[in-house]
């Protein structure tokens, strides 16, 4: 197939001009690795696995036994709040109801309060794609050519700012915690800021250019299911309005899973707080704006600690021990067969 | 494709010039050629336009020049440019596009791609989802573009090459292109020219119009055709002149039958012409020895024979390709079953809902699906989600592993034949795989098993045998160059006492042969170092074809050297017309074979050029007084000569000392040497009547004669190979050809004298009189003699009634017939060619007589053919039996070491070939397909019940056999002497059937009895059989037995056998091209075949088997990761992982590595693999890819999607990660686990494999990176920015990374090593072997064959348990020769005995009747061209059911203890006949 006669005679003519290179390559004789699998030789893998990852997932374990979590249900505790908001249509009636939990011990270090819902598919085809991000970067784009249908604008062409199903589905809920110390009700002091990437922040999420937000975004409209325009959702910190709004961001991050916590706030470690939360009773305040029942869903929030490995879910750390046990077992199987075959010298003389 | 024509016999200039002036000054408008390709132009248009359905009717082009052209029958008519690319630049694209829809997968996947773009499946961007598609299929265009860009440079090559067309406008023959020949040129063709087009013989520069043809190119046979000048045109001696031509010419429509062509021509007075393919030139053939010829173009370009015969590569599917097809299938059905669950899921979980949650986004007006409807978009959806359970790369993929792997095959330096420089020649570059396979092997036997180059080895005389000793161990020298000399030089020591003990020693030899090639085999196995043959000299004579040195230098046999001598002596000693009987039939067998051919003779330095005319011979030694001398008294000497008509009257060689004395001559000799001179006159005085000393001078004058008289070399350019051998033997006593004209021939004496024959008549060689004769002029006698060759069944038959002859004569004639007859059938049964010469003298009536009937025969019309066969017959009557030939067809180099070893490898190997039965089935022995001890069934018959009730008798005996090897067994069992249950010797049988029977098979519908039988033999020859029996042979197995088969062969005859098989292999060499044409593969010798299925097969089957199996396994593993989220996210058709992710996944994260794997990877080394063939098995039972290792590797796939999906699930579960953020993890953990699982196939790391393997890993994570920093917005409804980096910086997503390939790969980890302990022990020990350092490999193979043999020669040795009888026959036949073998032993010699037939048949009638039997139906024996030819066994003991037992001896064992050989000898060969 190959024609050689044009490459150009190496030692003369003599050679004749088709025989193939003798070069370790085009002989298949490249100097090569060759392991075998036997018996013999993977018994030290077996218990080298097997060690490495009893030693990991002990590590794992110890460490997500360090975490001090609470999770509280309250999609029924307002069982008022959450009849007033099947009904659609009392979407701007407030309804407010608070949760008391105990704290028996203290949770120290960092402390992360999460809110969690059950049952809400944010991982539905069409619900993830339903946002245009394009629009979320603050550009001036025609959103009618994003995903975001039917969510993109009003009858009267009015767009919606942000567009999508996502955006309009924002979890609405206001939670703030409070320290019952005695008779005096502390408020626990809650960071609002910094619960997202900061790549989301800074550089996925910007809000329109403009001298002021709410002329940024004039011309649009809040979503239909939204109480405020997007430009008022923090009006307390100008950094944290609009499009960059943190708790808007992590919303827009969509779950993975229909059973999903987001980042709310983090308690900022302040004065009696410094330390963590300090055991007692403990009382959330939540405007319940957010609809779960329809959908046969629960909300939670969720006060939790955080390590290196994550949070409360030993589930990494059973698998290391679990796998580590099974690596150390066969290789004990495989020790047994191995003896017993030298024994027979069998399969060690061929 | 070389067509290069060797510079012309003549100069071109002297043909032009003297063209020039016969036709300058007629007539002549010079026309514009411009004009004239216009026209040409025009003509294409309505080319296709055909006037005659089945008549093609050509004039001369020359009237027409390009004005009238319009008017030109033969403008409608294909020209001669040809083209065989399949598309041009502007058709390139739709045309290609077009060709890949063919493959199913294509229109799948662009079905799939079409169905993005349907809105209600809603999936996002699909313009992405084109892009694989569309790159698979532009690298398959790319692939089509330069192979065809290939075949049009090729085009472009041939269609320039140039060629002399008669102009009109310059009245000569000009320099054209090919492509410019048109149908009606006048073409004029010079010596060495290569046939642009099928052309018309007009003209011959040969005075009897005739014209020699080379069909090498066409279909491979090297020896020369003649072409005869259309009748009415060879009579002519002025040259032909083209503008004279008004003829019309009428034949038939192009087709491609070779051999079949009619026409006739039509003068202008109506007179018809009939011409034939005789006097058709084809297209690729090359002119030889004629140093012009002009024709007209009759066919041209795609209508040419050749082209018509050339129907390009066919595309085969391999076994593999099948089986993946339906494996295909089976991932449709596992992708729609897939799709359904999403489907009903959806609709259910949509269901669920009373009122429309949040998520549940409405369409853009705002409406919502009803759940059927929404389940039956959602099914759409997961098609195109998860269409990638169809490997979309893998059909591109395998194109490139197996170019990859023919790359490597062609470049195998193992394979490369430096005789002939080529290397193989992969022609089929799909099937490679199917090498791996190969159950049935179906071989040809002359020029595939054997050489095809025929070499004289023995003869008898008068009834006197003359084995040639010193010959064949010449040969043997020869073959085997490489070996130690010692054997040989123990050989030397036997003496060669009378006939009996010599030819046990050559039969020893012939046997020993195969025992040596094993060991030499075994030697050479490792080092690749080429055996570069030393003593080959082929440079300048490679052209010309049968001449290598073997076959030219015969050795002559001493003693009948000697003879020869005498008997030379004798005829000038006394007058020549009287007749020593021994003398005269030794010179007249020895003028046969020189004479007795159509052997064109040219010179060394000139081949291809035809030695007309007798060479001057100018003898050193004889100075020129002396040479008149001798003249002079030569004319004195009033012996009436014919002197050749050349100018050499004065020449030593034309005369002829038949009255001078034994004296003179010797005197005159020994004069010129100076040194013998004293001597030779001593002698001169002593030896007047006493030959044997005068023998003892004479050979020294015969040396002077010989070797000063002796020309330039000789070639010889013969018909048949054997013409050739004959001829060399010839020569080699001194009876050389010289020359030779349709008029006489003359040839060399050994006396130095040349006698030049008048030929009177010569009367060729055909299949259904199976002999030549020529009738001469006998130069002295003046007496008419017919020297006639031929089969031997067929003379013996025409032999002289001896009725006539006094008594003595007559009992003299009978025994030297009988001896004959008895020569004949060893000679048979050693497998040589046998060939009878006899001679008969005629009477000058006689003659006339003859003469006029055979003149009225060549001049009738009618019936020409039968009265020309009649006359033939007429002639050939009562002969005198001169002797007899045998002609070796040599075993190529180390055939029986290949056949061993494919036979180990469970391979079984047929043999279906042309030949008489018992040269077929001793080629069977030597070359080790069958043993000595097989027993052979033979199975002639034309009738079906016979047939029917031998097939039956011969299946019951064959199964009784089988079942009483299993108590046998338990006898062996008892007896524990070196008997392993696997190696228990099973009765071996062997199936031998003719043509005839294998037609009353096919016809009586008894294949499956046939089939039922051969699968219980260890081989099957099948002789006789024509080619479409040959195909129709395989086309059975192939058919009934579901097998893979495989055909090899080399000539014209196996092109059909070759492609009915599997795999087709062309032997590319003495017999050519046409069955390379028609091959896959072309290799050059059939040793080659060993490596190229025992290592390449091997390799390219695990390769790609375990190739495909991994892409499936790819697939479905990543496919079904998208499939398990679906149970999350409410069957919607989420995905986590990016989009452009996953098309790189499959595309280049994941790709390389198994291209390579396909490529490179080798489960054992080429030498573990050849030191044990039955490794081959693995890939013939196809054990790595069936449909339990697809279903096992498509469980471990969703094991291993299990666990890469819900390791990340429950790790994350209730966690706030976001869907890309868990999707990245679960690809890059299945990044890692399908890499490893690929590394965990992997059987060989090079540099290579690291690079690519560590490479991919970097690429993704490079690519990822990269991607999910620079890309915001990029790529809409996904946004998966920063998610890499993000999670690279968490120690979690490392760990998780570690431990999930860990559990995903862990149980296949440990099977694998179970496997590699308890797995089976051929596999075990190959591993064992390939660990071990080179030298100690080879010692290790060495000792595990040399072991088998042992075990094997073990229970070889122990024959009394096996049957006593045997043990009995095996003394009887033994200790009559102990002798012999006493002698070999005595001499060190020990490769054990042999024994010849000529010994053992003494024994047969005492045989005791064996329990085998072999039926022979001779009973139809019809007529006596194909009856008795078939076999001197039955022709002689007809009726006599016999065993012959040859103590053979088993293969190949040469260590140093000879003893354990010594009692080899029990082994049966049965050789006999029932009749019914």
């Amino acid at each position: 197939m190959k024609n050689k006669t044009s490459s150009p005679p190496r030692e003369g003519e003599a050679r004749p001009s088709r025989c193939p290179d003798n070069s370790a390559f085009k002989q298949q004789k490249l100097p090569a690795w060759k392991p075998q699998l036997t018996i013999a030789t993977v018994l030290s893998s077996f218990f080298l696995t097997g060690a490495f990852c009893l030693s990991v997932g002990v590590c794992l374990i110890l460490s997500t036994n360090s975490v001090r979590e609470i999770q509280i249900d309250y999609s029924d505790k307002c069982s008022d709040c959450s009849k007033l908001r099947e009904n659609s249509s009392n979407w701007n009636k407030e309804c407010h109801c608070s949760v008391n939990f105990m704290l028996k011990e203290d949770i120290l270090g960092d402390v992360f309060m999460y809110y969690g819902l059950q049952n809400f598919y944010q991982n539905h085809r069409r619900y993830v794609i339903s946002r245009s991000d394009a629009q979320l970067l603050g550009r001036n784009v025609n959103i009618q050519k994003s995903y975001c249908a039917p969510f993109t604008t009003y009858r009267n062409g009015t767009p919606m700012a942000p567009c999508g199903a996502i955006a309009n589905s924002m979890f609405n809920d206001t939670i703030d915690l409070f320290y019952n110390l005695k008779s005096s009700v502390i408020q626990v002091p809650l960071l609002k800021t910094g619960n997202s990437w900061w790549t989301d922040k800074n550089v996925k999420f910007r809000n329109p250019k403009s001298y002021n937000l709410s002329s940024a975004f004039a011309g649009t409209a809040r979503p239909p299911y939204w109480q405020k325009p997007v430009y008022l959702l923090d009006e307390e910190d100008e950094r944290n309005n609009g499009y960059i709004n943190d708790d808007f961001i992590i919303w827009m991050r969509v779950s993975a899973f229909a059973t999903f916590r987001n980042l709310y706030r983090r308690v900022s470690r302040i004065r009696q707080f410094a330390d963590g939360l300090p055991a007692g009773n403990y009382t959330f305040r939540i405007s319940y704006n957010f609809p779960v029942t329809k959908f046969k869903g629960r909300k939670y929030v969720i006060l939790s600690t955080v390590v290196w490995s994550g949070g409360s879910n030993p589930f990494l750390g059973i698998a290391y021990v679990v796998s580590g046990t099974a690596a150390t077992l066969t290789g004990f199987v495989i020790t047994a067969i191995h003896l017993k075959l030298r024994k027979k010298k069998a399969y060690f003389q061929k | 494709m070389s067509r290069k024509s060797v510079p012309g016999c003549f100069s071109r200039m002297i043909w032009k010039k003297h063209f020039f002036k016969e036709t300058c000054c007629r007539r002549g408008a010079p026309d514009a050629e411009i004009q004239n390709e216009e026209l040409e132009k025009r003509g294409k248009v309505k080319k296709r336009k055909k006037k005659n359905e089945n008549k093609r009717v050509i004039i001369s082009n020359l009237p027409f020049g390009s004005k009238k052209w319009k008017e030109n029958p033969n403008r409608h008519y294909d020209s001669n440019k040809i083209k065989t690319t399949k598309y041009t630049i502007l058709t390139f694209l739709p045309k290609n596009i077009y060709e890949q829809f063919h493959r199913f997968a294509n229109i799948y996947f662009v079905v799939i791609a079409l169905l993005n773009f349907v809105p209600v499946v809603n999936a996002f961007q699909p313009e992405v989802s084109v892009i694989p598609i569309c790159i698979i299929m532009a690298i398959t265009a790319i692939k089509d573009a330069w192979e065809d860009f290939r075949r049009y440079k090729l085009d472009k090559e041939i269609n320039h090459m140039g060629c002399y067309i008669y102009s009109r406008e310059e009245r000569a023959y000009v320099e054209k292109c090919w492509k410019d020949v048109r149908v009606g040129d006048f073409v004029q063709l010079q010596c060495n020219e290569t046939i642009p087009a099928d052309i018309l013989l007009l003209y011959s520069s040969d005075q009897n119009g005739i014209c020699h043809l080379e069909t090498a190119n066409l279909d491979g046979e090297t020896n020369l055709k003649q072409r005869q000048v259309v009748m009415g045109f060879s009579s002519q001696n002025t040259l032909f002149e083209p503008e004279f031509f008004q003829n019309t010419i009428i034949c038939e429509m192009p087709n491609n039958d070779l051999n079949k062509f009619k026409g006739y021509m039509e003068q202008p007075n109506h007179e018809r012409i009939g011409f034939n393919i005789e006097s058709l030139l084809l297209r690729g053939c090359t002119i030889r020895n004629t140093e012009a010829a002009i024709g007209i173009v009759i066919y041209a370009g795609h209508e040419t024979k050749a082209m018509l015969n050339n129907s390009g590569p066919r595309y085969k599917r391999s076994k593999i390709e099948r089986r993946m097809n339906t494996d295909i299938f089976l991932c449709v059905g596992l992708l729609f079953v897939m799709c359904l669950v999403g489907a009903v899921g959806h609709g259910i979980w949509t269901g669920n809902f009373s009122e429309h949650p949040p998520y549940d986004v409405p369409d853009e007006n705002g409406n919502f699906l009803s759940p059927v409807l929404a389940g039956f978009y959602m099914f759409l959806t997961m098609i195109i989600l998860l269409q990638v359970l169809i490997p979309i790369s893998l059909y591109v993929s395998i194109e490139l592993v197996k170019l990859g792997q023919v790359f490597l095959i062609h470049n195998d330096i193992d394979l490369y034949d430096e005789e002939a420089d080529l290397p193989i020649q992969c022609r089929a570059l799909n099937i490679t795989e199917d090498l791996g396979q190969i159950q049935y092997i179906f071989s040809d036997k002359t020029g595939t098993l054997t050489e095809n180059k025929m070499v004289f080895r023995r003869c008898t005389v008068d009834g006197i045998e003359f084995s040639h000793q010193e010959n064949a161990r010449r040969l043997e020298t020869h073959k085997e160059l490489d070996l130690d000399d010692e054997d040989f030089a123990k050989l030397q020591h036997f003496t060669l006492p009378p006939m009996n003990i010599e030819r046990p020693a050559t039969y020893k030899q012939r046997t020993m042969r195969p025992l040596r090639r094993c060991q030499s085999a075994r030697a050479h196995f490792q080092g690749h170092t080429r055996n570069r043959s030393l003593g080959r000299c082929d440079s300048n004579q490679s052209q010309v074809a049968f001449s290598s040195t073997i076959e030219k230098d015969v050795t002559p046999d001493s003693r009948l050297l000697r003879h020869v001598r005498e008997a030379a002596l004798q005829t000038e000693n006394l007058s020549p017309f009287v007749h020593m009987k021994t003398s005269t039939s030794l010179t007249d067998f020895f003028l046969a074979l020189a004479i007795c051919n159509t052997v064109l003779v040219s010179t060394a330095t000139e081949p291809r050029q035809r030695v007309t005319v007798p060479p001057p011979i100018k003898p050193s030694g004889i100075t020129l007084e002396k040479i008149h001398q001798i003249f002079q008294r030569l004319k004195l000497a009033s012996l009436s000569q014919s002197f050749s008509s050349s100018q050499s009257s004065s020449d030593l060689g034309t005369s002829f000392s038949a009255k001078n004395t034994e004296g003179h001559l010797a005197a005159l000799d020994c004069c010129d040497n100076d040194d013998c001179c004293a001597s030779g006159r001593g002698d001169e005085l002593q030896g007047k009547g006493s030959t044997d000393i005068g023998s003892a001078s004479l050979d020294e004058v015969f040396k002077s004669v010989t070797n000063s008289s002796l020309p330039t070399d000789f070639c010889y350019e013969a018909e048949s190979p054997d013409e050739a051998a004959l001829v060399y033997a010839a020569q080699a006593y001194s009876f050389t050809l010289v020359s030779r004209t349709p008029e006489q021939v003359t040839v060399r004496l050994p006396q130095g004298t040349l006698l030049t024959f008048d030929i009177l008549y010569t009367l060729g060689f055909d299949s259904v009189r199976k002999r030549m004769s020529v009738v001469v002029r006998h130069p002295l006698t003046k007496e008419i003699v017919v020297y006639t060759k031929g089969a031997d069944s067929v003379i013996m038959d025409l032999l002289e009634d001896s009725a006539k002859a006094d008594i003595s004569a007559k009992k003299r004639m009978k025994r030297i017939k009988e001896k004959t007859q008895k020569h004949l059938d060893y000679y048979a049964r050693d497998g040589l060619r046998t060939l009878c010469i006899a001679k008969k003298v005629l009477n000058e009536d006689d003659f006339q007589k003859w003469a006029n009937f055979r003149r009225e025969a060549e001049a009738a019309i009618d019936n020409r053919d039968e009265l020309l066969m009649e006359t033939a017959q007429h002639l050939e009557t009562k002969l005198t039996l001169l002797g007899a030939t045998g002609i070796e067809d040599r075993l190529q180099d180390r055939v029986p070491d290949t056949i061993a070893a494919l036979r180990e490898a469970g391979i079984q190997i047929w043999v279906l070939t042309g030949d008489k039965q018992e040269t077929a089935v001793n080629i069977a022995y030597s070359c080790k397909l069958l043993n000595q001890r097989d027993t052979v069934f033979t199975i002639n018959t034309e009738n079906k019940e016979t047939c029917e009730s031998v097939l039956n008798l011969t299946l019951e005996e064959v199964r009784k056999n089988y079942e009483v090897e299993k108590p046998r067994r338990k006898i062996f069992g008892i007896i524990p002497t070196s008997f392993s249950a696997s190696e228990a010797p099973s009765p071996e049988f062997g199936l031998v059937i003719d043509g005839r029977t294998l037609n009353v098979i096919f016809q009586g519908g008894l294949e499956e009895k046939f089939l039922a039988l051969t699968k219980h033999c260890r081989s099957v020859l099948c002789c006789r059989s024509t080619p479409l029996q040959k195909s129709m042979v395989v086309k059975l197995v192939r058919r009934q037995l579901k097998v893979m088969t495989l055909s090899i062969g080399d000539g014209a005859n196996d092109v059909s056998m070759i492609q009915a098989a599997d795999v087709g292999i062309g032997i590319s060499g003495q017999e050519g091209m046409q069955a390379v044409m028609a091959s896959d593969f072309a290799i050059s010798r059939f040793k080659h075949l060993k490596k190229l299925l025992l290592v390449h097969g091997h390799w390219c089957y695990a390769r790609l088997a375990k190739m495909v199996i991994y892409f499936f396994y790819k697939n479905v593993n990543y496919v079904s990761l998208l499939f398990w989220y679906q149970f999350f996210c409410g069957f919607s058709g989420s995905t986590m992982i990016d989009y452009w992710q996953m098309i790189f996944f499959n595309l280049f994260f994941t790709s390389m590595p198994p291209l390579l794997f396909g490529v490179l990877d080798r489960d054992f080394s080429a030498e573990t693999l050849l030191g044990l063939p039955e490794l081959y098995k693995n890939g013939q039972n196809s054990e790595i890819y069936k449909l339990s290792t697809f279903i096992i590797t498509m469980l471990d796939a969703f094991y291993q999607s299990l666990i890469c999906f819900f390791v990340p699930y429950l790790m994350y579960e209730d966690s706030d990660i976001d869907v890309f953020s868990f999707g990245n993890p679960i690809n890059t953990i299945s990044l890692l686990t399908i890499l490893l699982h690929q590394a965990l196939e992997m059987k060989t790391w090079t540099v290579f494999h690291v690079v690519t393997m560590t490479g991919s890993v970097v690429f993704y994570l490079v690519f990822s990176l990269i991607y999910n920093a620079a890309c915001v917005v990029c790529n809409p409804p996904t946004n998966p920015y920063w998610i890499m980096e993000k999670q690279l910086s968490d120690p979690t997503f490392y760990l998780l990374c570690l431990i999930t390939p860990v559990i995903a790969l862990l149980p296949r980890f440990f099977i694998f090593a179970l496997r590699g302990t308890f797995g089976p022990s051929v596999i075990l020990k190959a591993q064992q072997l390939d660990k071990l350092p080179k030298g100690q490999q080879d010692l290790e193979i060495q000792k595990l064959r040399s072991g088998k043999q042992t075990t094997s020669g073990a229970s070889v040795a122990s024959p009394a348990s096996n049957d006593d009888l045997d043990q009995n026959i095996s003394h009887l036949c033994v200790s009559p020769f102990l002798h012999p073998v006493a002698a070999a032993v005595s001499h060190g010699d020990t490769e054990g005995q042999g024994l010849s037939a000529s010994e053992v048949n003494a024994l047969r009638k005492r045989t005791p009747e064996g329990g085998y039997y072999f039926f022979n139906r001779w009973a139809e024996e019809e007529g006596t061209a194909t009856g008795s030819s078939a076999g001197p066994f039955s022709g002689h003991y007809p009726l006599v059911p016999s065993r012959v037992t040859t103590p053979g001896q088993d293969g190949g064992k040469l260590t140093k203890d000879s003893a354990k050989n010594f009692n080899h000898g029990s082994h049966r060969r049965s050789v006999s006949a029932v009749t019914l």
